[in-house]
């Protein structure tokens, strides 16, 4: 048990350093790929444990909980373990046709496969102090590769983004400890114990906003999201099309984590302000993108849209909505990662991301214009594309659970995503490009083509498989939702003799 | 509107856009060469032309037809697939006709996503079968017309997929059962017409018809969807054939179901006031406009409204609705129409005018109504996209579209002169066509409705108006004075002219032999109604009556308005400019979409950190500090700690320390103070007896301290002391995080601490992890995993660093 759940921890750590040693060879991009290739396998085996099983737990150094440090995986853990594995080896195999050999020497790879580590980390701790590391270790590596092209536009980029989730997780920190103070416990399981029979449960709900405003940070909640299209932006698309995938999601995982299975004793009050957070932050967020001219400034700020609909799913804490969150999690990795990873090919053919500027792939470059259309509609929750169950099944809940309002601005923001989408599509595809350019995707180099290629048909493949037999993963987001709502059964699962 | 704006100026350059058209195109720039020296000087005039004219600044290739243009062009064999698949279904569906029409309902389908009640089943009925004949038999032509009139174009692989795609997701929404599958359908169809209708891409103006008619019609797909999941929890099922009787008319969500339901058939199928996509739509090939015109696209719309009739029809509310829209729609479409000059433009009013006589047919329950509905949903399939199959022919055989240019064709294109007829004539609605079978029901069925002067009154009026329309637009043209045209009329290829032409032998046929639609309208009023219905008769002969009277008074009306056709046109074209333009809304509409959010997020996302962290303190300060005062009971914990002095002196340090910071000027007293605070707080440590985490923390500080000013002396003197923020704002903002902050940790301390992990640490430190200090058996062994962590962390940093300072380039880029 102990090695299955932390295999894909010590994979990509182990990546990390082996990349950082051949830095300077090709060997690095080729272990970075084979490492993220393992981390997929041990991420498969700990799903499929965890399918079977339910959790799968591991205290390491074999100090039992609540005394060691506990690695356990329910099934949104597990999922995300995948989720983040896939995402991990698609930018892995895409960075080798952009990242250039400078970025490698200056150990680009390492960073990646650190960042992987912080983010599987995240997924898997059962420990809220150990979930704070994991947040520091993911906080410098995507600094170190936010930074790493020194221009100034990343630099710049890469101060906004340091500085505002510094203070995230200095409250993060703070909180933590005020908690400890409170129950004297850092292993979740225990926590969700000790807080539900602390008798000051005001304190409890002013120690849970400290949380919700330092996971907010790092969700790109509204007003707190300034940060992400402040930088996403600027770096190089394999760098975006990770970050973008996964850092916001880590957030939105921290959230539903401690709202399902800490701090659930004042759910009126706390879900309910995450509920009218989540319904400013899906629009907000189009209107900013609505609003952008730049390929991967309108992509930003979709994700701070969206992950308005997953918290929204969290805040309406019903098990259809919760199922919503899981699955719209999933699918969002999956399109969005996709979509940075397209941008970087249109900025290569096209040469740039600024929509005025480009244009022209729909004539010369239909592959990848349909490659754009396949994630991009599904983003716009066109059926029968992932998007659309995870849509449909966050307003249903809404209707189920009478939060109209947040319903009507789902299908709302729905329809703006839509709007920009075809922005795009209309700019870059359609319109001719204005310098008169014919960008062809065979000006690239045929293995630079198909290094960038495969992970994006590669995704695009699995938003449609999703999309058209939608049937097991929202079963398994469904299972995954009514684990949530059991917090009893995650304390048993990781102090099966009951606290001593 | 605005398209309509431009036709005058596109009458005046007519014959030169044709010429435009060839010579922008650069494969056809050596053949004008070679035939004529004034292709250098049209080159550029047609260039222009061809750029400036919004609506018809087709793609050269739109051309194909013409000999010029293409002179070699093939139709390409991978048309065929598309017009085999579309037969063959179209045999596949006829054969269960007889079945259909013996009342049998055909059900097939499977699970796709049981959890949420979602499935694939279909369903086929009369109305279901009705649909998909003409789905399926126009799709056929025009597939088949389409591989010529797309012959050479580069894209017509793309092209044919498309409208592949299209036809089969019309398929899907007229025989899906279930509402989900149903709205699936619906999308794939606002996604294929999307794409479609900006098939020539390079114009500006055919990809904004692209964007509006998705915008619409897919904001019109969401409210669909709202009313599809709320149907869903009201009736508890999503399978239209399993929804209990009186199940929604009976519920509390009726009237929001019920209005989003319309509001996503009205924009699908145009209704006003959302119809003013549908004439831009034309913006799309004509074969496409013939399809989406006809038998699918907007007929969805109308589908719907038809399929739901039996659970959400008969109320007040959905009677005045579609009897408004749909009157107010057919009349004021087809007054529009009749001031058209280019074929198309006019044949899209028409089709506003065709979808709200349906629409104000569904109105009532009334199963005659009912019947005039589907019969000239039918009726209309079949003349209006013959009508425009031949709009594309004069535009290809002759050079343009725009009738004022046109007149005597007759005699140089009989076939499609042929085809015109037989449709202008089933249009206007006269024996013996399937058009005046059509009229008569309508007027038979709108007198039987519960307000049959409103209902007959705009019937007569739109009628009397197609009349003067077919006339105008499809007879003059070809039988009226000389040949004459922007250059020599040709006929086209058979492939072209034998669709038209079997759509209106269609129309003859079953005008003559009403028996075999009667055969399959029946079955369709039966779906729509329920059981006990009794569709209408069609008969060519249905003896004196009221219908037979109003039938002649249109024809009389319809010829009093062509003889006046000439001063109405610009009676219309005056009033018209007086009323508001739909399209130049849309236009501010979107405009001001923009301006918001550009708005909004110039307040949200201004690109100064300094406001990111005020914003971010300010919330912190709010969302903490707002249930800290309405929860707590501060009686019992706000106890002033014990006045020890020592830990006063040093709180007093630390409190200067800080203060130092926030004063001074220079970086090297910044950071001393910085280390006094460090200090301090080591101090604590070792009157709280941890002389080790004091002395880690005093090593720290120290280092830092010496780092920090070996740097500093590098750098140069901060000058600008001017605060981000002004100090009434950034004050209170500190003063509340310290305060709040405070009163946590205070709260927190008072409460008793629970120490389970403590002496579970102190009792196993020794025998278990083998280490006398307990927080070193801690740090590497109980708590390993944080402090491997926390060396990565340490590792990362100096690499980042490194990078950071290796890499520093001098390059221009753009910061937020």
């Amino acid at each position: 048990m102990s090695w299955i759940v932390s295999l894909p921890l010590i994979i990509p750590f182990a990546t990390a350093v082996l990349s950082f040693l051949w830095r300077r060879s090709h060997l690095g991009g080729l272990v970075s790929v084979t490492g993220a290739a393992a981390q997929l396998v041990a991420a498969g085996v700990l799903m499929a444990s965890t399918w079977q099983n339910g959790y799968t737990v591991g205290q390491m150094g074999g100090w039992d909980a609540p005394f060691g440090i506990t690695l356990v995986a329910d099934l949104l853990s597990a999922v995300m373990v995948v989720i983040t594995a896939i995402t991990g080896l698609a930018v892995a195999v895409y960075a080798l046709s952009e990242i250039d050999a400078r970025r490698e020497e200056l150990g680009y790879h390492a960073l990646f496969h650190v960042l992987l580590t912080g983010v599987t980390g995240a997924f898997l701790t059962g420990d809220l102090f150990n979930l704070y590391v994991w947040f520091e270790v993911m906080l410098i590596a995507s600094f170190g590769l936010l930074v790493l092209g020194g221009t100034k536009a990343e630099i710049d980029g890469g101060v906004k983004y340091v500085a505002l989730n510094l203070v995230s997780t200095m409250l993060f920190l703070m909180a933590t400890g005020l908690l400890y103070g409170l129950t004297g416990s850092l292993n979740m399981a225990d926590l969700a114990q000790s807080v539900r029979a602390s008798d000051n449960q005001g304190l409890v709900t002013v120690i849970a906003m400290m949380f919700m405003v330092a996971f907010g940070v790092k969700a790109a909640l509204f007003p707190l999201f300034f940060w992400l299209p402040a930088s996403y932006h600027t770096p190089a698309f394999s760098v975006s099309a990770v970050f973008a995938g996964l850092l916001t999601k880590v957030g939105v995982y921290a959230l539903i984590r401690a709202f399902t299975l800490i701090f659930v004793s004042d759910v009126a009050l706390t879900h309910q302000i995450l509920l009218w957070a989540a319904v400013l932050t899906m629009i907000t967020g189009v209107l900013g993108a609505a609003s952008q001219n730049d390929f991967r400034k309108i992509l930003s700020f979709h994700i701070v849209s969206q992950i308005g609909y997953m918290v929204l799913g969290l805040a309406l804490f019903t098990p259809l909505a919760l199922t919503g969150a899981v699955f719209y999690l999933v699918h969002h990795i999956i399109v969005k990662a996709n979509l940075f990873l397209v941008s970087g090919v249109a900025h290569k053919l096209a040469k740039g991301t600024d929509l005025s500027r480009i244009g022209g792939l729909y004539k010369t470059a239909p592959l990848l214009a349909f490659l754009f259309l396949i994630p991009a509609f599904s983003l716009a929750g066109f059926p029968p594309l992932s998007g659309f169950w995870a849509k449909y099944v966050v307003v249903k809940a809404s209707f189920e659970a009478g939060a109209f309002v947040a319903g009507a601005a789902a299908l709302v923001v729905g329809a703006l995503t839509i709007f920009s989408m075809t922005k795009i599509w209309a700019e870059a595809f359609w319109k001719d490009h204005p310098d008169g350019q014919e960008p062809r995707l065979r000006d690239i180099a045929l293995r630079e083509r198909l290094l960038a290629l495969a992970p994006i048909a590669g995704l695009a493949a699995l938003t449609v498989v999703i999309g058209l037999f939608p049937a097991p993963f929202l079963d398994l987001a469904s299972r995954a939702s009514a684990q949530l709502l059991d917090p009893q059964a995650y304390i048993d699962a990781v102090m099966p003799g009951g606290p001593s | 509107m605005r398209a309509l704006r431009e036709t005058p100026r596109h009458s005046a350059t007519a014959p030169a856009t044709s010429g435009g058209d060839k010579v922008a195109h650069p494969v056809q720039t050596h053949i004008f060469n070679k035939i004529s020296p004034t292709g250098h000087f049209l080159a550029p005039c047609g260039i222009y032309l061809w750029q400036s004219d919004p609506i018809y600044g087709r793609t050269p290739h739109e051309s194909p037809l013409n000999p010029m243009a293409t002179p070699d062009a093939k139709p390409a064999p991978s048309g065929l697939i598309p017009v085999a698949l579309a037969i063959l279904l179209f045999v596949w569906f006829a054969q269960f006709a007889p079945r259909i029409a013996s009342g049998e309902v055909i059900r097939a389908g499977f699970d796709w996503a049981p959890s949420l009640g979602v499935s694939l089943t279909f369903t086929l009925d009369g109305l279901s079968l009705i649909m998909a004949l003409l789905i399926t038999g126009i799709g056929a032509l025009i597939h088949l017309y389409a591989r010529d009139y797309m012959a050479g174009h580069p894209q017509f692989n793309r092209f044919a997929l498309y409208l592949t795609a299209f036809m089969l997701a019309m398929l899907g929404v007229v025989t899906a059962d279930n509402l989900m599958a149903l709205f699936v359908f619906w999308e794939l169809t606002t996604v294929t017409s999307y794409l479609l209708i900006g098939f020539d891409h390079d114009s500006a103006n055919s990809r904004r018809s692209a964007l509006q008619g998705m915008l619409v019609t897919g904001a019109g797909g969401l409210c669909l969807l709202a009313a599809f999941i709320l149907i869903g929890e009201v009736a508890g099922t999503y399978a239209i054939s399993q929804i209990p009787d009186g199940a929604l008319k009976n519920s509390l969500f009726y009237t929001p179901i019920t209005i989003l339901v319309l509001l996503g058939a009205f924009t699908k199928s145009a209704q006003f006031p959302f119809h003013f996509w549908l004439p831009n739509a034309m913006a799309a090939p004509t074969p496409v406009s013939a399809y989406l015109h006809s038998a699918t696209m907007v007929k969805a719309g109308v589908y719907l409204m038809a399929r739901l009739h039996g659970d959400l029809g008969g109320s007040g509310l959905w009677i005045w609705t579609l009897t408004l829209a749909g009157g107010f729609t057919a009349v004021f479409a087809s007054v529009l129409a009749l001031r058209q000059t280019d074929l198309k433009t006019a044949l899209a009013y028409t089709t506003l005018m065709a979808l709200g006589t349906i629409t104000l047919l569904l109105a009532a329950p009334v199963p005659y109504a009912l019947t005039g509905a589907i019969a000239f949903l039918v009726v209309h399939s079949l003349y209006k996209a013959a009508l425009f199959l031949v709009a594309g022919l004069v535009d290809h055989g002759t050079g343009t579209r725009d009738v004022t240019l046109l007149s005597g064709l007759g005699r140089k294109m009989p076939f499609t002169a042929l085809g015109a007829t037989l449709a202008a004539l089933s249009m206007a609605g006269l024996p013996p066509m399937i058009g005046w079978i059509g009229k008569e029901v309508i007027y038979a069925g709108g007198l039987k409705t519960p307000m049959p002067l409103l209902v007959i009154g705009a019937a007569l009026a739109a009628n009397a108006l197609m009349v003067a329309v077919a006339y105008l637009f499809a007879i003059r043209p070809f039988w009226v004075g000389k040949t004459r045209a922007p250059h020599a009329p040709h006929e086209g290829r058979w492939t072209m002219w034998i669709a038209p032409v079997v759509m209106g032998l269609t129309g003859l046929g079953l005008g003559i032999y009403p028996h075999a639609l009667q055969q399959l309208v029946d079955p369709a009023v039966v779906a729509i109604y329920g059981g006990e219905a009794k569709a209408a008769g069609l008969h060519i002969w249905a003896g004196l009556g009221m219908p037979f009277y109003l039938s002649l008074a249109t024809f009389t009306l319809g010829a009093l308005i062509i003889l006046a056709a000439k001063p109405l046109s610009g009676l219309i074209a005056a009033l018209s400019r007086r009323l508001p333009v739909f399209d130049a809304g849309w236009d501010s509409f979107l405009r001001g979409l923009k301006a918001f959010a550009a708005w909004q997020t110039g307040v949200i996302q201004p690109g100064k950190i300094s406001l990111y962290f005020a914003a971010t303190f300010s919330v912190m300060v709010v969302a903490i500090g707002l249930p800290l005062v309405l929860m707590l009971d501060f009686g019992p914990l706000i106890r002033l700690p014990d006045l020890n002095p020592v830990l006063m002196l040093i709180s007093i340090l630390i409190v200067a320390g800080t203060g130092l910071v926030l004063r001074t000027r220079e970086r090297i007293t910044a950071i001393a103070g910085l280390g006094t605070v460090g200090i301090g707080i080591s101090l604590i440590f070792i009157l709280f007896s941890a002389p080790d985490v004091a002395i880690t923390q005093l090593l720290v500080e120290t280092l830092v301290v010496v780092l920090f000013a070996v740097a500093a002396l590098r750098l140069p003197q901060v000058r600008d002391m001017t605060p981000a923020l002004p100090r009434v704002v950034a004050l209170p903002i500190a003063l509340g995080m310290g305060a709040v902050v405070s009163l946590v940790t205070l709260a927190v301390t008072a409460t008793p601490f629970d120490a389970h992990l403590t002496d579970w640490f102190a009792a196993h430190a020794y025998p278990d992890g083998h280490g006398l200090n307990i927080v070193n058996v801690i740090l590497v062994d109980f708590r390993a995993l944080d402090t491997m962590g926390e060396i990565t962390v340490v590792m990362v940093a100096a690499a980042s660093a490194y990078a950071l300072l290796k890499g520093l380039r001098r390059t221009k880029g753009s910061p937020e």
